[in-house]
């Protein structure tokens, strides 16, 4: 494959970009649609004290589940870490700080930030203590509104099925869930694809990601967990 | 004391005469999850996933799912004609924006203002409220399916919530193994009652008080 941009590199080369107490932002929604192989890269060279972003907590062996569960990270924001018993252990036992967002506020943040603002007002969990707490109010036309901050990250990984040499993306099915927002809120972003095809072979008005928000493409391995209903 | 498996398609199947040609539904797990199952074959529903499809069909055969073809709730599901997928953002646009006509979700409490507790037990678990907050504040009607006690025998359905809320004043219709109710301004309105039980048994089993429907019905299926 041509690599006139320099953007399609090896697993190896991206993992020297992760360093202890970095953010890590993630694409996925339950572990579908988390990158495989970057996670296992990850969780190989022993990055350590990450804040990690996501839509959840994954499973205990599936996704973004297992850096959690191998206690990599000290702080979560997610929406639900309900299939992830450990993170909820960790919770409790006060190893592991979980921030908790509405799942498309939390979509909303990451988008935010993805796109060059610093913040939404938003109208969900006003009344709910965990999600209104020390967050500023605005009041816009009469109506009261809660400031949630835009999110990004030093790095996000996201997976996707095809790229091309630019890093224009396209995904599977339900596996796009947050990945397209993810992808624009790093600042280094690292697609794991499934196949790569050559500029322009892409139909340029079904491309989801433009390549624009795409630092690092790599090979995916595939998915090499069990799913929970397998 | 869980419901036996006729009681949960009762109660699903009662909830699927709320939907009609041409809406967008989404649904909870459980019993929420047994409502296509009474639909009309012939009705067009686009079901909503908050994963980001719109136009779920039902679970696959076995060995031919998909893994990146998963509900909300992690499990294979197929798409139907004329469905889509979109990133989380959309799918949420949706609900907000008013999208989706019904939300049919199972709850712990219930209160007669419609305040839906079905998020937290204090001690016990602290899953995250996902999306079942903006689902609960902006989806046009929410539809709770749940037993009309819990497993020790209290009443889910109570003056004021004990557990924390999810949202407030958001729910339009209860229905349960024995009854349903109407959310209306001036608090509960029973309007059902799954035979064979009567009137008495719902007012044992249910913590507030309620007005009743002169249309009274009896639903015999």
């Amino acid at each position: 494959m041509e690599n006139p941009f320099g953007k399609i590199t090896t697993l190896e080369k991206v993992l020297e970009l992760f360093n202890n107490g970095m953010t890590i932002m993630f694409g996925g929604f339950g572990g579908v649609g988390t990158p495989p192989t970057l996670i296992d890269g990850i969780l190989e060279i022993g990055v350590r004290n990450l804040t990690l972003i996501g839509n959840d907590t994954g499973f205990p062996h599936i996704g973004i589940g297992k850096l959690v569960s191998q206690e990599r990270a000290i702080k979560v924001i997610a929406s639900h870490i309900g299939s992830n018993p450990i993170a909820g252990r960790l919770m409790h036992e006060g190893k592991l700080e979980v921030e908790f967002s509405p799942q498309g506020i939390l979509a909303e943040r990451i988008r935010a930030g993805g796109v060059g603002l610093p913040a939404i007002l938003t109208d969900i969990g006003m009344d709910n203590e965990l999600v209104s707490k020390n967050k500023p109010h605005f009041l816009l036309n009469g109506k009261d509104y809660l400031i949630e901050t835009a999110l990004t990250a030093d790095v996000s990984i996201v997976y996707a099925k095809k790229a091309d040499p630019y890093g224009n993306l396209i995904y599977d099915k339900s596996a796009r869930n947050t990945n397209p927002l993810v992808a624009m809120a790093g600042d280094i972003t690292i697609a794991e694809v499934e196949e790569f095809v050559p500029l322009g072979s892409l139909n340029p008005d079904e491309i989801i990601t433009p390549g624009v928000f795409v630092d690092h493409i790599i090979p995916s391995k595939g998915v090499n967990w069990k799913w929970a209903w397998e | 004391m869980g419901l036996g498996v006729d009681f949960r398609n009762r109660i699903a199947r009662r909830a699927s005469e709320e939907i009609h040609n041409g809406m967008v539904v989404n649904l909870g797990i459980g019993i929420p999850s047994l409502v296509p199952n009474h639909l009309p074959k012939d009705m067009m529903v686009m079901f909503h996933a908050e994963n980001g499809i719109t136009g779920m069909g039902p679970s696959p055969e076995k060995g031919k799912e998909d893994e990146n073809l998963c509900n909300a709730g992690g499990f294979p599901v197929t798409l139907n004609q004329g469905g889509s997928y979109c990133d989380s953002a959309i799918a949420f646009g949706m609900i907000r924006r008013g999208r989706v006509d019904i939300t049919i979700l199972g709850s712990l409490q219930v209160s007669k203002q419609g305040d839906l507790a079905n998020w937290i037990v204090p001690g016990k678990k602290v899953p995250g409220m996902g999306g079942a907050m903006e689902l609960a504040q902006k989806a046009r009607k929410v539809i709770v399916l749940m037993n009309h006690c819990d497993k020790a025998g209290n009443p889910k359905i109570v003056t004021s919530c004990t557990l924390p809320l999810t949202s407030s004043q958001c729910v339009d219709m209860i229905i349960t193994e024995l009854a349903v109710f109407n959310v209306t301004e001036k608090g509960l309105l029973l309007t059902e009652l799954f035979e064979p039980y009567d009137l008495q048994e719902v007012v044992n089993k249910t913590e507030c008080g309620f007005t009743v429907s002169n249309n009274l019905r009896k639903i015999t299926y």
